[in-house]
């Protein structure tokens, strides 16, 4: 029992993916400042940003919405990246195998913080909260679908499995599922799912700035907000880890191992940064056109090319 | 922000401070889900009293003040008031001061729609265009600093001329800068056109028709975009505009797109008006860049100017003293605004707000007049003797502080 709990504070769970959570958000920022001909952030910024909102910045209220909701809701999501981070690394890096059907758990807890987002959104009582929270909710309707499909493929690669212990052992044995025709769309439709979900551009019309002005989290400031980014922080880490794990082989450790590892994690973080720099943000509408039709037909031919052992 | 949850129907502001709009203004959004039914908006945060200001200042002063009026197109209202005092005063200015108020005007213009265009990008939330075009406007900034010694607001117009010299020494400085310019717009033409999330976004969004064009008054690439050919350069020639080849940049399709598309070719344009002013300068002796004005006699006058954002238009009237009687200014936004009404209404949010943006709204340039009413009653709390009494007040507090 004392040792899940560490498992679930320490290591692998909230603090060591929130460590390594604001490191790529940093590495994130500072490819983008790049990319942009800036200078970028200092490596410390992530956490400067962290724990000024954590203690300094006051935390108001919102003086029409549910105020327990509304700040309960940040800690719910960060609850669920923790979890979300144990589940996956656990059997990722080979320190204790999962239950069976934990993928199955995962890809319900990978949709918590969003839903959290949603629900402290529409505590909040701002009109424009609430048109990010309902652009998050389509969202969420349009990836969600494509997101299954993909772990449906998996599953079938991997001889209907539904535990991520065993699909990386057969990935150890048959070479990464990344290395097929069919593995490459999965990679595809995986990442823009990551994107949607991380709320990136080009899908980050949840809290478009320039339109609804922070969306979802217009009236969150202080400690409320500071665990909201908290939240965001791990996810980035954990999305590109899920993807490691059941399409690019997992998460070795040992040895040279470690260094793959570490190559391939930051290898998805710099295709998100970059497509995140390339495009402009599209309309809720052309997203859910996009993910609905596109992604799925995508996932669908990925599944039927499998079925040929492509 | 009184939101009705039993119509469904809520109100979106944008502003009075809302990360569109570098300046306070509102507009209250009338939403049906995300589909804009109906606009309101609110103008007067920024009124400074621009035209009764002018009439304290002498006729030299004025053009550092009128300068002042918009910090981004700070030429385009000296030029317009000088060519509204040389109406009156009957001046005919020298070839070579033509030449160099056009290169002042040209280069204005490249450096507001690459200003325009890298907000564009910022709204779409395309970062990246918004870096790299404001970049690539640093080095037109720096030509503005080399030619007159500041990166805006130029103070290079005067009633009969200019205030320096382009030395021909300092031309091929010029021309290679905007060599430079001219390979890194081609290379914004070919990324922004040919981007297909782009044109997701902005093709057929916040259509105006060559109609709503005319029945708006609109005016600038606003209009030369629904295909409207209305140019004051063209229609109504002045500096050295009569002097060189050019043409008149429009499209047709009258949404985001098409604005974008007048603006890049106009930067490309501007480019290649300058360069033959550049060669017109050669022509002519350096240092003939003025005529003495001794005074300017009792009349009425207008002047145009084609600013980035469409015609300003100037009206003074002068009694024979060395003050303006009456300075009337408007600004080309003040027209292009109220177009918002005809290209947000049926549309979602996301478009709106770039359909918002593509006027290239101007408002600091816009405000003429602003009034407080009374919410309840209705009555007018705050006139311009009203301003006077509060201003006096605030004196009269200082000096006996």
């Amino acid at each position: 029992m004392a040792k899940d709990l560490l498992y679930y504070l320490i290591f692998p769970g909230f603090l060591f993916t929130a460590l390594v959570g604001a490191i790529f958000s940093w590495i994130d920022r500072k490819v983008t400042a790049w990319v942009q001909f800036r200078k970028g952030p200092p490596f410390l910024q992530p956490f400067y940003d962290f724990f000024k909102l954590l203690l300094v910045k006051e935390t108001i209220l919102p003086a029409r919405g549910s105020k327990m909701t509304f700040l309960f809701a940040p800690l719910l999501g960060l609850t669920g990246a923790a979890l979300a981070s144990m589940l996956i690394l656990l059997p990722a890096i080979g320190t204790k195998p999962g239950f069976n059907g934990d993928i199955i758990v995962i890809f319900y807890i990978l949709t918590i913080p969003s839903l959290t987002y949603i629900i402290g959104a529409l505590a909040a009582g701002n009109p424009l909260a609430s048109v990010g929270a309902s652009r998050e909710m389509k969202l969420i309707i349009s990836y969600e679908l494509t997101f299954l499909l993909i772990l449906a493929a998996i599953i079938m690669k991997a001889g209907m499995t539904i535990t991520i212990h065993e699909i990386l052992a057969v990935q150890t044995d048959e070479g990464a599922f990344i290395g097929s025709i069919s593995g490459i769309l999965l990679f595809i439709a995986f990442v823009f799912c990551i994107q949607a979900k991380l709320g990136l551009v080009p899908f980050d019309m949840a809290e478009a700035e320039t339109e609804i002005n922070h969306g979802s989290f217009i009236e969150y400031s202080g400690q409320a907000y500071a665990l909201i980014r908290l939240t965001r922080y791990m996810m980035l880490f954990i999305l590109p880890a899920f993807l490691c794990t059941v399409l690019l082989g997992g998460l070795r450790t040992d040895g040279i191992h470690l260094l793959w590892t570490v190559l391939k994690t930051l290898g998805i973080l710099l295709v998100l940064t970059l497509i995140r720099n390339t495009n402009p943000r599209v309309r809720i509408d052309q997203a859910m056109r996009f993910f609905f039709i596109w992604m799925n037909l995508l996932v669908i031919a990925a599944i039927i090319l499998d079925y040929f052992n492509l | 922000m009184k939101s009705e949850p039993s119509t469904m129907n809520k109100i979106i502001p944008i502003g009075p401070y809302h990360p569109l709009q570098e300046e306070p203004e509102l507009f209250k959004l009338y939403c049906e889900g995300e589909i804009v039914k109906d606009i309101k908006w609110e103008t007067g945060y920024n009124h400074r009293g621009i035209e009764k200001l002018s009439e304290s200042k002498t006729f030299d002063q004025v053009f550092f003040l009128v300068e002042r009026v918009c910090g981004i197109c700070s030429t385009s209202h000296p030029f317009a008031f000088a060519n509204c005092m040389e109406e009156i005063a009957d001046i005919e200015v020298p070839d070579r001061a033509k030449y160099i108020r056009s290169i002042i005007g040209e280069l204005e213009r490249i450096h507001s729609h690459l200003l325009w265009l890298g907000l564009a990008g910022h709204f779409l939330g395309y970062n990246t265009v918004f870096m790299w075009v404001w970049k690539y406007r640093e080095p037109v900034l720096d030509l503005f600093e080399m030619i007159t010694g500041n990166r805006n607001s130029y103070a290079m117009f005067k009633i009969g001329g200019v205030r320096r010299d382009i030395e021909n020494s300092k031309i091929p400085k010029i021309k290679e800068t905007l060599d430079f310019l001219k390979k890194k717009i081609d290379m914004l033409v070919g990324a922004i056109m040919d981007d297909p999330v782009i044109h997701a976004r902005t093709k057929g969004v916040g259509i105006l028709t060559q109609e709503d064009i005319i029945n708006y008054a609109a005016v600038g690439p606003t209009a030369r975009a629904s295909g409207v050919e209305i140019d004051v350069r063209h229609d109504d020639p002045y500096a050295a505009y009569p002097l060189v080849n050019w043409k008149v940049i429009t499209a047709k399709g009258g949404d985001v797109f098409a604005k974008t598309e007048v603006r890049l070719l106009e930067i490309l344009e501007s480019i290649y008006i300058i360069e033959q002013c550049l060669e017109g300068l050669k022509k002519e002796n350096e240092g003939d860049i003025e005529v003495l004005v001794k005074e300017i006699p009792e009349g009425v006058g207008t002047g145009r100017a084609e600013a980035p954002r469409g015609e300003v238009f100037h009206f003074v009237k002068t009694d024979g003293s060395n003050y303006p009687v009456r300075h009337k200014i408007r600004a080309p936004s003040y027209v292009n605004i109220a177009t918002f009404r005809k290209a947000c209404i049926g549309q979602t949010i996301s478009d709106a707000t770039i359909s918002l943006a593509a006027v290239d709204p101007c408002y600091c340039c816009t405000e003429r007049m602003a009034c407080a009413y009374d919410l309840h009653t209705g009555e007018r709390i705050l006139d311009g003797k009203g301003l006077i009494d509060l201003s006096q007040h605030v004196t009269d507090t200082l000096i006996k502080l």
